[in-house]
Order: structure tokens, then C-alpha cells, then sequence
């Protein structure tokens, strides 16, 4: 099997073997890149030289008989990472100047783990988004259709999953941002319970809300990638210090035995029928494996998404009031006076959704409205996760659709933020609640394009949804497609 | 909602954003839409309801006052637009 075939566990197995070094495996994946990627734009930096460096020191380890599971293992990491001495844009012309002068927690975890960074990728500005189309860098391409979007935030890692640029790859998600482009490219992708990954160097953007994740071509990947990523981390306030779960453990755990939620409220209007029936045959699927099929209600799930562009866009405005153009990141020509220099800097640094967010988070916390926004939303919030919580005193995990449609036409909503907004329809309540939550490929839609199957778990329960992923997989082969040309 | 130009720019204003009126006009459309669906939430009844700000209910971790970093002042500041014997430069404020 080719090498950019082959998964984490295979790979690692090579490695030790001897089969192959680090360096040709690192060397494959570059050649790739850059063969590539210029039909799809996933990446915005390719750390070529950095990468050599850290696979040779792998090979080291390896030879010694040294080293993990990730060890010499080619990821790629979200442009969101700050990475010491290499530009981390996040999307924006505001940061396009910014080299990073530390590591961001996950990133210092999977150096720690041996893995080889390849570069970082492309991705919505400021993670706002959820097409790919608001970064500065340009759009990126579905490698399934490269007319057709990728999803957002994390479209970059996840089009470079998915088109075998990378083994896998780290993404975050605020409010879909890893599992609405895993759905929409066929790959796996799980968002943890919040405070489970270090967000220390992780540029903020909903800091109650942001989590980060990994993204890749199976379950048993995502896992290790995870176990990679996870754990406290003392310089993130909200870091839970508690232990991190033996994810590779917990796969062959399986579906068995497990009662599965089917949200009523996720099958209504919007839904593509398409998606509906592959999402059902999944869930189907499962029930044939041993899971019990239990219909739960999730009655305040329909203001989700009223919800979160307030609480998202409120902390947007107070996280992004930091690029005043002073410290770091963009600064405008011949500023007149400090005013001028403030409103210049960031009316030029930043883009239309970005600006629009901002706005919309400044209203909402300007005086008189704060009431009728910030604190309704905050109530609103309350109401949602309770849902989730009486859901889970019935079963073990949920299980709906991860977005209502397959992969849209580039620019076919991007001068509609609203019905944007609705591509995470499914999504933004387990943020708000701050559960963990994954997609992972279902049957595809008629016409071919990938759709997502997403399971939700209760708090800190990412090995059952890993298990539960891993049971599916090991029965199906919806996973293994790949995309023509790739 | 229907926001004007007016409310644009002042919103524009307190978020320390250059907008021109041709801008205000269009961004006061899609604002207002935007605010239209998060009205969606009013129809909720959260009397009684406490609002939630974290999901997961923390407070705040404390740790010792203690210095704990060194100065990095010059790395911070090799990404700086402008600076000048370690501060940084800014148009001036007091004539």
C-alpha cells in the first residue's frame, strides 16, 4: 500500500520495522504538497526544512527503539497554533506579518509525542466561518469537487485529511469548525469536552466556547492523534486538570450494548433528504451492531444558533480588541493620531465576516442591550445544556446528522451570512453546552459527495465516542473513500 | 431590527473600526439580519433561568503570586509594527 494509504498504526509499524524512515515518509507528503495542494489551497505555510529537521530527530528516537505512537508521524497543524519562529496568520491579513515567538499548548504536546509538522493550514479569518471563503489566503477546494467548498473553519486541515496531504491534522471548533468540514470532506473529526485541550496559543476567538480537536481518516487515528493533544495545561485557566482517558484502549469498546439518542428536532425542515437517509442507514448500521435506537427530545435545540451569535460575536469583539495595531499584527501608513491608528490598523486587517462579528458583539454588550442580548443568550445557553442533560439520563451518546446538506458551491452563500450561519444548525448546541461531539463518514449522498454521521457524548466521554466510531468503522468502508485524483 | 447608517457608525465607533457611509449602508442591512434571527431567542422563556457563562460551571483557578516567567520583552517585541528602546511607539497623545 502506498505510503499516504497507510494510517497511524500501519505507519508506525513501518517505522519500527525499518521499512521506511520518518524523512521518506516526511519526504512522500511534501512531494505531495507540492504536487497538489495548489489545486486546493489547504495549506497556507509548508514548514519544509522544520519538517526534515523533526523527522530526522525522530528517525533518531526510533532507531534507538525510542518514541510513541506519533513518532514520525507527518500532521498538519490549523494556522489558529501559534508555532515558535513560523508565521501564524489565522486566516488574516491582520496577523500575515506575525511569527509567533512561542508554542501553542497542543502543538508543544505533539512535538513532545514526535510528530513531524508539515505546515500549518488554511482556515477561516479568525476561525469565522464555515466555508473557507473568509480567509485571506483564498478560498480552499473539496478535493471531492474542488468547485465545492470544504466546510469551515478548519476547511484546510480538513481538505488535507482528506486528499492524503497530511496524515492528520489538528482543527478547532467553536461551533462546528472541525465536524461540519469532516462531514462535508468524508473525514473523522472530534471536538472534546471543553477544557480537555490545552487553548494556551490558541488564538481566541469564542474563548467559552473554542476547543481544540483532531481531524483525520478514521476513528483509531483521531484517537491517537487525540491522546497526543489532550491533557491539563496550567497556563489555560480553563484547562481541566483531570486524567486523560486510554483512547486506543477504549476503541475496541465498541457499539454493543450502548443506547444511542435520535433527536427528533434534527430531522425537520432544512435537512437534505440525501443526508437524512445515509444519516438514518448509519444509525441503522449501529442498531445492527447492538446499540439500542432510543428517541430522545432536544426541545431548545432550535435556538442554538439565535443563541450563539451572541455569545460567540460578544466574545469576539472583547478577544479581538487586542489588534489595536500597537503590539503586534497589522498597522496602518501615517496614522494621524492614536484613534486613527486603532480604527485604520483593524478596518484594514481584518475581513467582512470578521468585522461583521465584532459589530455584533459590540452592540450586544453596549450599554442598554445587555439584557436583551448577552444575558437572554446566556439564559437561553442554560436551557439548551439542561436538554442535554436529561437526554443523557437515557442514553449514552446522541446520534443526528452533522450538517443539513453536502459540500455547496463556492461563493453560493457567501453574501448571506444568515443562511450561512445555518450550515451549523446541528453543531453550535454542543458547544454551547460544551460536550464532545465527532463526525465521521456515513454513506455517501447520491451524487457522491460525503455526509456525516455526528455522535455527541456527555462530558469527558470522548473514548465512548471514539469506541462507538471505531465499531461502525471496523463494519463499514464509507471511511476509506477517497477522493479521484488524490 | 432595522439598524441605521447612524447606528452603524456608532457601533463602528465603540468597536474602534474605520467605516465609510457607503459601508455603514450595507452593513446596517446584514447586521440588522443578523439580529433578526438572534431575536429568534426571545421567544424562550427563561424567567428564573440562571445564566450560564461557562459550560461547565468553573471558576476561576487561583495560583500562587509568585513570579514564575522570565522577561521576554524582546521577543515579544521583535513582532512589534514599531518600537523604540523597548517601548512601543505610538502616534502621540499629549501635545
Amino acid at each position: 500500500m502506498a505510503l499516504h494509504e497507510q494510517g497511524i498504526t500501519e505507519l508506525a509499524t513501518g517505522l519500527r520495522a525499518g521499512a521506511f524512515s520518518s524523512e521518506e515518509l516526511t519526504q512522500h507528503y511534501l512531494a505531495r504538497i507540492a504536487s497538489l495542494d495548489s489545486h486546493l489551497n489547504a495549506f497556507i505555510t509548508v514548514t519544509e526544512p522544520q519538517a526534515l529537521e523533526q523527522a530526522r530527530a525522530a528517525d533518531k528516537l526510533l532507531r534507538k527503539g525510542a518514541g510513541g505512537p506519533l513518532t514520525g508521524i507527518p500532521v498538519a497543524i490549523k494556522d489558529i497554533f501559534c508555532t515558535r519562529g513560523v508565521r501564524t496568520s489565522c486566516g488574516s491579513r491582520m496577523l500575515d506579518n506575525f511569527v509567533a515567538p512561542y508554542d501553542a499548548g497542543v502543538v508543544e504536546r505533539l512535538q513532545q509525542a514526535g510528530a513531524v509538522m508539515l505546515g500549518k493550514t488554511n482556515m477561516d479569518e479568525f476561525a469565522m466561518g464555515s466555508s473557507n471563503e473568509t480567509s485571506f489566503y483564498g478560498p480552499v477546494r473539496n478535493p471531492w469537487d474542488v468547485e465545492r467548498v470544504p466546510g469551515g473553519s478548519s476547511g484546510g486541515s480538513a481538505a488535507a485529511v482528506a486528499a492524503r496531504l497530511c496524515v492528520a491534522a489538528t482543527g478547532t471548533d467553536t461551533g462546528g469548525s472541525i465536524r461540519q468540514p469532516a462531514a462535508l470532506t468524508g473525514i473523522t473529526g472530534l471536538k472534546p469536552t471543553y477544557g480537555r485541550c490545552s487553548r494556551y496559543g490558541m488564538i481566541a476567538f469564542a474563548s467559552s466556547l473554542d476547543q481544540a480537536g483532531p481531524m483525520a481518516r478514521s476513528a483509531e487515528d483521531a484517537a491517537l492523534l487525540l491522546a497526543g493533544m489532550a491533557g491539563f495545561d496550567a497556563r489555560d485557566s480553563t484547562s481541566v486538570d483531570r486524567p486523560v482517558d486510554d483512547y486506543l484502549a477504549g476503541l475496541d469498546a465498541g457499539v454493543a450494548g450502548l443506547r444511542i439518542g435520535w433527536v427528533e428536532e434534527f430531522l425537520g425542515e432544512g435537512l437534505d433528504p440525501g443526508v437524512a437517509a445515509s444519516v438514518e442507514l448509519a444509525v441503522r448500521e449501529l442498531e445492527k451492531l447492538g446499540a439500542e435506537i432510543v428517541k430522545i427530545s432536544l426541545p431548545n435545540s432550535h435556538l442554538s444558533v439565535p443563541a450563539y451569535y451572541v455569545v460567540a460575536p460578544a466574545e469576539c469583539s472583547s478577544n479581538l480588541a487586542r489588534y489595536d495595531g500597537v503590539r503586534f499584527g497589522h498597522r496602518c501608513e501615517a496614522p494621524v493620531d492614536l484613534e486613527d491608528l486603532y480604527k485604520r490598523s483593524r478596518a484594514e486587517g481584518f475581513g467582512t465576516e470578521v468585522k461583521r462579528r465584532i459589530m455584533v458583539g459590540t452592540y450586544a454588550l453596549s450599554a442598554g442591550y445587555y439584557d436583551a442580548y448577552y444575558l437572554k443568550a446566556q439564559q437561553v445557553r442554560r436551557l439548551i445544556a439542561d436538554d442535554f442533560r436529561r437526554a443523557f439520563e437515557q442514553v449514552d451518546l446522541i446520534a443526528g446528522p452533522t450538517a443539513p446538506g453536502t459540500a455547496f458551491r463556492l461563493g453560493e452563500r457567501a453574501d448571506d451570512p444568515v443562511s450561512m450561519y445555518l450550515s451549523d444548525i446541528y453543531t453550535i448546541a454542543v458547544n454551547l453546552a460544551g460536550l464532545p461531539g465527532m463526525s465521521l463518514p456515513a454513506a455517501p449522498a447520491p451524487d457522491g459527495l460525503p455526509v456525516g454521521l455526528q455522535l455527541i457524548g456527555n462530558y469527558f466521554e470522548e473514548g465512548r465516542l471514539l469506541g462507538a466510531a471505531h465499531g461502525l468503522q471496523q463494519a463499514t468502508d464509507w471511511h476509506l473513500r477517497t477522493p479521484a485524483g488524490f | 431590527m432595522d439598524l441605521e447608517s447612524a447606528d452603524v457608525l456608532e457601533i463602528a465607533h465603540l468597536a474602534r473600526l474605520a467605516v465609510s457611509g457607503d459601508e455603514a449602508d450595507t452593513l446596517g442591512g446584514e447586521l440588522s439580519r443578523i439580529l433578526d434571527l438572534v431575536a429568534q431567542m426571545d421567544a424562550a422563556d427563561t424567567a428564573g433561568i440562571a445564566p450560564m457563562a461557562h459550560p461547565l460551571d468553573m471558576v476561576q483557578r487561583l495560583r500562587p503570586d509568585e513570579v514564575h516567567e522570565g522577561d521576554q520583552r524582546e521577543a515579544f517585541q521583535a513582532v512589534a509594527p514599531l518600537t523604540e528602546a523597548g517601548l512601543y511607539l505610538v502616534p502621540r497623545v499629549i501635545e
